[in-house]
């Protein structure tokens, strides 16, 4: 097929599969992430623990949204990008991308991890229990276990690139509870309350409750970006030892 | 400002329990993330560069 023989990505895509230039790209990026989160969480954490209102019915236990839904939308978005990371690495062989996969699998468990920890706290003034069985949370507790599970699957199997291939087979096809997790609030009964930010309607809060929301959303997200590009440098470090820019990277 | 005393700023009427815990919890977890990074890439230089010292001395 010549249509499909003369399509090429961008220039960029190709240079990713380099490790030495991801290794330089990514340290070029990571100053720009960090400044960057630094800025946006310590801007959020001081409006959402010092400015924003309470919530008239939940009372100040409210301000736990501030940490709570960025840790979801977090736990979530990565798995998606762990998936197609892994995807990449599955149609154009690319180690790189298996390395970047790999190194957003910890990174977002942690996150799944915090929105359960810090959504069972906030359950406990707010609904008098720290648990339910309810669709929102088994989800997202499965979706706990399937990081998990990914995460063994590769610390099981001695060579990386089949670990690599394995690993993203096992993401892709976990994906399906990401839309599950979305959807339960609509689909089942709940205590839990709708969706914070939809994309198509106006948040159902005043601009100074969601606007520090935001704020963290976009400075975790800057977070998780400079720590998957350092766990992913790490990565490359160990994987690419024997090769001679390593040493010539070290050496002075 | 919200609160007007710094004693109703840790009480948050009488949630200040949870919503402390809450930030703890947020506050440890990035922490640990960028230790655990960064001890990682300090521990494989330098083996790294012990293995290079090791193999220019032969």
């Amino acid at each position: 097929m010549s249509w499909f023989d003369n399509w090429h990505l961008p220039k960029w895509f190709y240079q990713m599969a380099s490790p030495k230039w991801f290794y330089d790209f990514g340290a070029r990026l990571q100053p720009w992430f960090a400044g960057l989160a630094l800025i946006l969480i310590s801007w959020g954490l001081v409006w959402s623990l010092l400015y924003a209102p309470a919530d008239y019915q939940q009372g100040n236990s409210f301000r736990i949204i501030y940490v709570h839904v960025p840790a979801a939308i977090l736990g979530q978005s990565l798995f998606l990008f762990m998936a197609v990371a892994g995807a990449i690495g599955l149609i154009w062989k690319m180690k790189v991308a298996f390395m970047v996969a790999r190194s957003a699998t910890l990174v977002g468990a942690s996150f799944t991890a915090l929105a359960l920890i810090t959504g069972a706290v906030w359950g406990k003034p707010t609904w008098g229990t720290y648990w339910v069985w309810d669709a929102r949370l088994t989800s997202t507790l499965i979706l706990l276990f399937l990081y998990t599970g990914v995460m063994a699957l590769n610390q099981a199997i001695p060579d990386r690139s089949v670990a690599g291939r394995a690993t993203a087979i096992l993401a892709i096809i976990g994906s399906i509870n990401i839309p599950i997790i979305k959807y339960s609030v609509d689909w089942w009964n709940t205590l839990h309350q709708p969706s914070t930010f939809t994309l198509t309607s106006k948040p159902s809060m005043p601009p100074e409750m969601y606007i520090p929301l935001l704020l963290m959303v976009v400075g975790c997200y800057c977070f998780c970006a400079w720590l998957i590009i350092q766990r992913t440098r790490n990565e490359i470090l160990d994987q690419e030892r024997q090769s001679s820019w390593v040493a010539r990277y070290l050496e002075d | 400002m919200y609160f007007t005393s710094f004693e109703q700023f840790i009480n948050m009427d009488g949630h200040g329990f949870y919503v402390w815990l809450s930030y703890a919890c947020f506050a440890l977890l990035v922490l640990t993330n960028i230790w655990v990074a960064q001890r990682r890439q300090r521990r494989l230089r330098k083996q790294i560069k012990s293995r290079l010292g090791r193999s220019a001395k032969v």
